[in-house]
């Protein structure tokens, strides 16, 4: 409890006691009338005076006024009736005061525990002086110095590993609780926690730079991006406070004047006091507190799981996600090309791929590169003579004195050498030795582990359809397609043209239904922008995708995706909820007060226990781990 | 030219006040105001003087949220 609550429980506690002293102490008289005059004081004098500012200050109906009118109205209702019987406009704002204190006592701790985590921000780096190390403010640590990390520290600025092993623990950022083994020479982000090992660390970036202030800097501008339903409340909030104030003034004067024109009695103090209860109901805290720390939940809970959010808009948006639009590579795929099979060879299949690695030994191209890897061997350039690249087609080499043709189909016409098609997707190499086909190599790119059942729990969610995009080849997309289970694809893209795609996929999306965008965040940031949800995934120290996205995922597991809906759906519906129990329970005392069953205390209940339920309720948002 | 600022404030509406009474004053472009992580950041309008204009929101926010605090 901060100094400012603990006097308000102060006053509470004070106020409580004058007010069971006058219940019980029945002096009556002027004695009895003091005690309540101080109780009522003692609890209510700083809403008077707020009320008494707004006034002044043209910000008259707020809650303050509310209780303010209906307090003294209670209290002018009592001394009107000479029943001098305070107690209720007494306890009315007592309990309104403690209502009050709970809710900013529970509003804090959960935005403490919520903040505590998301904290990944380091205090300090270590930098070494004169062999002892001194501990610095990151940000006053200049790009490319060394900093040590012991074991149990944070990370405090993105650099590269120059000493040491050790394992890292990366939940904090991507959510993901298997450690990271790093080793010298490896990349390393901020915000990670050092579990093992001392490392040394030369930095890539100023701190302001890191993976850390960028993801710190995206939580706090989060709140600038209003949801629907958030705008909703406040606008609510602003109509709702005075149209229930007209609505007790009507209720307090039109059904006397109406019974009095017909000749009943006007029964002024029962309708006074209806109107009154009104008052006490109409605060709109319930809402105006729950929403926001909602959406402030949902949020927390998604970044604790690796899914960055850029704001609640967003989270609504992504709750509605109705078509999901795949990037192929580095998506769905690795984005890494890797010999994938070998075919028909009439040697032994190491000796092929030897072969080939050693024929395309001085091109830099990436399919030579993914065959000198699949080689894995250092290649002995002198093995190699007579290197004829024919461009679009391969290469033709001697290689420990046989001739090798490796390349494509075009290469194999030219040569008049008979080839087997293949119909793997992906590149074909057909490899030919001294003019005689020897076999084929398939090189392609490969998906991820979890790419399919990523997009079955899409399906299984309710996301209408999946589109693929690709600059690949037809073949090859519609097998990647067919594997893992995707709608549609459009092949033999250019980024211009995924943009295109995009914009006809978004005619297809009806009214609430929204398209989200997947991608690695090279060369899509157009494509990430003109969806209706940008999602940048494997963003760990990627700047463009952070700037593009409005969702970005830590790391590049395509599962992330419909969590990260499920997450949203989870939070949106916490808000609905909360958005109609209250207005319900709200809407039911109204009408309650307003025919006289429901009395000033049951309204006062109602508020305050609306309250605390939705503010509960809204915590929940937070526990999204086994979504 | 954007600021960040910690606040105090109790209850999620009054923020909102804040930040509507903030982003009145004249010499602020923008002001967002983040009730769950007290802060609040601030954005100039060119050529204005961030500690005039400051002091100016501090007294704007105070006048319709008595209890708020902004930390310069």
């Amino acid at each position: 409890m901060n100094k400012k609550q603990k006097k308000m429980l102060v006053r509470i506690v004070v106020a409580a006691l004058l007010l069971a002293a006058a219940k019980l102490l029945r002096t009556g008289g002027w004695a009895e009338t003091a005690l309540y005059a101080a109780s009522y004081i003692t609890i209510g004098y700083d809403i008077l005076h707020k009320a008494l500012r707004g006034i002044i200050n043209r910000q008259v109906f707020d809650e303050n006024f509310l209780m303010a009118v209906a307090t003294v109205g209670a209290i002018a209702l009592a001394v009107y009736e000479k029943t001098y019987d305070f107690a209720e406009a007494v306890s009315v704002m007592l309990f309104y005061q403690i209502g009050e204190l709970f809710q900013s006592y529970a509003v804090g701790k959960s935005r403490r525990n919520i903040s505590a985590l998301m904290d990944i921000r380091p205090d300090y780096a270590n930098m070494e002086k004169d062999g002892s190390l001194e501990q610095v403010d990151p940000e006053q640590v200049p790009t490319g110095s060394v900093i040590v990390v012991q074991p149990g520290e944070k990370v405090p600025i993105d650099g590269e590993v120059i000493e040491g092993t050790s394992s890292l623990d990366t939940a904090a950022l991507t959510g993901e609780s298997q450690p990271r083994d790093v080793e010298q020479g490896d990349e390393i982000i901020s915000g990670c926690i050092n579990l093992t090992g001392v490392l040394k660390v030369r930095t890539t970036k100023p701190f302001g730079e890191s993976t850390v202030s960028r993801i710190l800097e995206l939580m706090e501008n989060s709140s600038s991006h209003k949801s629907r339903s958030e705008n909703f409340i406040s606008k609510f909030a602003r109509v709702y406070t005075p149209a229930v104030c007209f609505s007790a003034l009507a209720l307090a004067v039109l059904p006397p004047v109406i019974s009095l024109i017909m000749g009943a009695p006007a029964l002024w103090e029962v309708w006074i006091y209806r109107a009154l209860t009104f008052l006490v109901i109409s605060c709109p805290c319930a809402l105006v507190i729950s929403i926001p720390l909602s959406f402030f939940a949902g949020l927390g809970g998604a970044s604790r799981e690796g899914v960055l959010i850029k704001g609640s808009n967003y989270l609504e948006a992504l709750s509605r996600t109705g078509i999901v639009v795949f990037d192929k590579t580095g998506t769905l795929t690795r984005g890494v090309f890797e010999v994938s099979e070998i075919h028909h060879s009439i040697i032994p299949e190491e000796k092929l791929i030897e072969l080939a690695a050693l024929a395309e030994c001085a091109s830099s191209h990436p399919i030579s590169k993914s065959l000198q890897r699949a080689y894995g061997r250092e290649i002995d350039r002198d093995r190699v003579t007579d290197i004829q690249e024919i461009s679009g087609n391969g290469v033709i080499a001697r290689v420990d004195g046989a001739e090798v043709a490796a390349g494509n189909g075009r290469l194999m016409d030219r040569l008049g050498i008979e080839y087997l098609e293949c119909h793997s997707p992906g590149t074909i190499i057909h490899i030919a030795i001294d003019g005689k086909y020897a076999g084929h190599v398939v090189i392609s790119d490969v998906e991820k582990p979890t790419s399919k059942a990523a997009i079955a729990e899409l399906r299984r969610i309710g996301v209408k359809k999946t589109v693929m995009l690709t600059g690949d080849i037809g073949r090859v997309a519609e097998q990647m397609a067919k594997k893992l289970g995707i709608d549609q694809y459009h092949s033999d893209l250019l980024p211009a043209d995924k943009v295109a795609e995009v914009e006809k996929l978004l005619k297809e999306t009806g009214g609430r239904e929204k398209l989200a965008f997947v991608g690695d965040g090279i060369n899509d940031a157009p494509v990430l922008s003109r969806a209706d949800i940008g999602i940048a995934m494997g963003a760990m120290g990627s700047d463009a995708a952070i700037e593009a996205a409005d969702v970005v995922l830590m790391d590049d597991d395509p599962m992330k995706i419909a969590k990260a809906i499920k997450i949203s759906r989870k939070c949106i519906g916490i808000v609905w909820q909360n958005i109609v129990f209250a207005l319900a329970i709200k809407a039911l005392c109204l009408i309650l007060g307003a025919l006289g069953i429901a009395n000033m205390w049951a309204a006062i209940f109602a508020d305050v226990g609306v309250m605390v339920l939705a503010v509960l309720n809204a915590m929940r948002a937070l526990y999204v781990h086994r979504l | 030219m954007k600021k960040t600022y910690g606040i105090e404030v109790d209850c999620a509406n009054c923020a909102n006040l804040m930040e509507e009474a903030a982003g009145r004053t004249e010499g602020v472009k923008s002001a967002i105001v983040n009730f769950m992580t007290q802060k609040m950041i601030v954005e100039f309008a060119e050529g204005s003087d961030e500690k005039a204009v400051m002091k100016e929101v501090l007294r704007n926010c105070k006048k319709v949220e008595e209890d708020c605090e902004i930390y310069l």
